[in-house]
């Protein structure tokens, strides 16, 4: 167990290190290079010879790289010179939000998957595995910027009873749920279908296993046998189907952050890369890369600790 | 939609999916239609009848993959059967409702929107295409190389593949289509790039698997070379998933490709997608012109569904196939 450990929290260093490497590279490839993103396309040769020689790219790329990486290690992300501020206190602001955000949606289309799985699951076939199925599926495979157009369309225009934009985020709790009711709801019409079908297949796989069949011949009753024997032994492969889902919910709370106009990094994000804030981009994408494999580490490890038969040496 | 045990290969926008064994995944109960073309000495030809039978029996999968046949013919022979200007803008004709001269009336600039759908459509489903075609071949390739190597190799290659799959794919799209200028290989480039570790983490599972059997080991002791070898054995008898997998990557690309448009990337104009033909219905969303939104966005809704339908029935096709020992 403590072998399995040290060597997932390696490979996730190891993949930590290698996203670095990855937008170090990115940084280097720039149109017009950083300097150019930076002063912008009238700066004098002497300007950009000047600021060149400052942000010291003129050593050898390895020496860079290690430079930069020290700077990151210690907080320095660089500076967004649009808005004139260290890029670490933007993402400082923004990176609570979206962790909101993604996390009511997370936890909501968790939640609600494993009654609708279940139940799915046991009544496999019938009308309303179907229907749900079909519901569910189409949210799923609905591009965000619809999913959200219509909830816009109908909860903030025709029934006027939630706020259509999030941009008020951040007055007190109140007006906060009411704020996050549509994006969170968007999300979590997007996402509850890998979920929910998760849940379904694996409580079949289960209801197949000689355990139920012993449990039924007890005579435990349908409700006994679903919750104490298919949903137990269910719900351990759905811990780390939720780290998988990480990368996809992350990327679905871009596109509801710019919908939603909510402050969160998703917005920032977007807007730095409208007018080629570099450091910033980068930094979020770090950032949020940095999320996903965190989110994958503790799944795998809660994984890792849940499991009593399987023992990593 | 089908009684497959799979949460996971029929989902678009999926793209790190959880591999289970496909043979494992058979349900107990379940009745293995019967094969007797494995045993005996059939032609090529009757076990494709099977297969063609076995897909047919998910009427879901069926119909999905008759309609798909009919969008392909709207969208590539439909402009020569019913010919509209896409390229000149007609503002005079601007956002008219569907009428007898426009029979799903016209966008803000002007054109015609049945042919409209008809150009969207030919990127969209270009687009879907030719990533799955990219991130299924190299992604294959990666993915089979690592698993039939192993040891250090596997453990490098796979590092990488980890942190692909780390990357949240919309930010990493959105950031490469704007290093260069907007184009069409430029989006197919990107949605591949995001869209290939998915890919090469179940072939190298499968190929762990595969390595191991007999014929792959006589093969080697008859001197085969590595590469020989995953291009000779490997490959072809992973043939199934990888086809699975194919079409999952249209769908999950053409889903990208949606998302991407809203971001504004998109076909550089007069081109068009219908992602970015459903960008223009919701900026024109309170002036009710319906037929602008509901239009492209039924479009690629049924689209997604109809290709993740047609994958789960070949998913039903490979599993049963497998379990009949037919590789």
């Amino acid at each position: 167990m403590v072998g399995y450990i040290v060597r997932r929290l390696l490979q996730a260093l190891i993949v930590l290190l290698l996203v670095t490497v990855i937008v170090f590279i990115l940084l280097h490839a720039l149109p017009g290079g950083l300097i150019r993103a930076q002063l912008g396309a009238k700066a004098s040769k002497f300007e950009v010879h000047q600021l060149t020689i400052q942000e010291g790219l003129t050593k050898p790329l390895p020496v860079q790289y290690g430079i930069w990486l020290s700077n990151l290690l210690h907080g320095n992300l660089g500076f967004a010179y649009k808005q004139e501020t260290p890029v670490l206190t933007l993402i400082g602001e923004t990176f609570p939000r979206t962790l909101v955000l993604a996390g009511s949606g997370l936890f909501l289309a968790a939640l609600f998957a494993v009654p609708l799985g279940a139940l799915q699951g046991s009544r496999r076939n019938s009308l309303m595995d179907y229907g749900v199925s079909g519901f569910l599926l189409t949210t799923y495979s609905t591009p965000y910027q619809l999913l959200g157009v219509l909830l816009i369309f109908v909860f903030a225009v025709q029934l006027n009873v939630l706020p259509g934009t999030a941009t008020n985020f951040g007055q007190g709790f109140g007006t906060d749920v009411r704020v996050l009711a549509l994006p969170v709801l968007a999300l979590f019409l997007g996402n509850v279908a890998y979920f929910s079908r998760y849940v379904r297949s694996s409580v079949i796989d289960s209801f197949g296993e000689d355990y139920v069949r012993t449990a039924r011949a007890k005579g435990a009753s349908k409700m006994r046998i679903l919750v104490r024997h298919v949903l137990r032994n269910s719900l351990l492969p759905f811990v780390s189907a939720v780290g998988l889902s990480l990368p996809t919910l992350v990327s679905g709370t871009l596109v509801i952050e710019v919908l939603f106009n909510y402050p969160g990094m998703g917005t920032y994000f977007w807007h730095a890369q409208q007018d080629r804030t570099y450091p910033l981009v980068l930094g979020i994408l770090l950032v949020v890369t940095v999320l996903v494999v965190v989110g994958n580490l503790l799944a795998d490890l809660a994984y890792a600790a849940l499991d009593p038969r399987i023992r990593y040496d | 939609m089908t009684d497959g045990p799979r949460a996971d290969e029929s989902t678009p926008a999926l793209l790190a999916g959880v591999t289970t064994s496909p043979a494992a995944a058979v349900l107990p109960g379940t009745p293995l239609m019967e094969l007797p073309g494995s045993e005996g000495g059939s032609s090529r030809w009757h076990k494709w009848r099977l297969d063609a039978a076995l897909f047919a029996s998910n009427r879901m999968a069926l119909v999905s993959l008759v309609f798909l046949v009919a969008l392909l013919l709207f969208c590539f022979v439909g402009p020569f059967l019913y010919r509209t200007t896409q390229t000149a803008t007609t503002l005079l004709n601007a956002n008219l409702a569907p009428s007898g001269q426009f029979p799903l009336g016209t966008d803000p600039e002007g054109f015609n929107l049945l042919g409209r759908l008809m150009l969207g459509g030919q990127s969209t489903i270009e687009v879907g295409f030719a990533v799955a075609v990219f991130s299924t071949g190299f992604g294959a390739l990666w993915g089979a190389v690592a698993g039939y190597v192993g040891g250090i190799v596997d453990a490098v290659l796979m590092r990488v593949v980890d942190t692909a799959l780390s990357i949240p794919y919309l930010f990493l799209a959105v950031l490469l289509a704007t290093l260069f200028s907007p184009s069409l290989s430029l989006i197919v480039l990107t949605i591949t790039a995001v869209s290939w570790p998915s890919t090469a983490r179940i072939v190298r599972g499968e190929t762990l698997s595969l390595r191991t059997r007999d014929y792959v080991t006589a093969a080697r002791g008859f001197g085969g070379r590595a590469l020989g070898l995953v291009g000779r054995h490997v490959m072809p008898n992973s043939i199934g998933s990888i086809v699975v997998n194919f079409t999952l990557r249209v769908a999950t690309a053409i889903f990208i490709f949606a998302l991407l448009a809203y971001l504004g990337l998109g076909v550089p104009p007069p081109g068009t997608s219908w992602g970015q033909m459903l960008q223009q219905g919701i900026t024109h969303l309170y002036d009710n012109y319906w037929w602008e939104l509901w239009l492209p966005g039924v479009a690629i809704v049924l689209a997604v569904i109809a290709v993740s339908a047609v994958g789960d029935g070949l998913y039903d096709v490979v599993v049963k196939r497998q379990a009949a020992g037919r590789g």
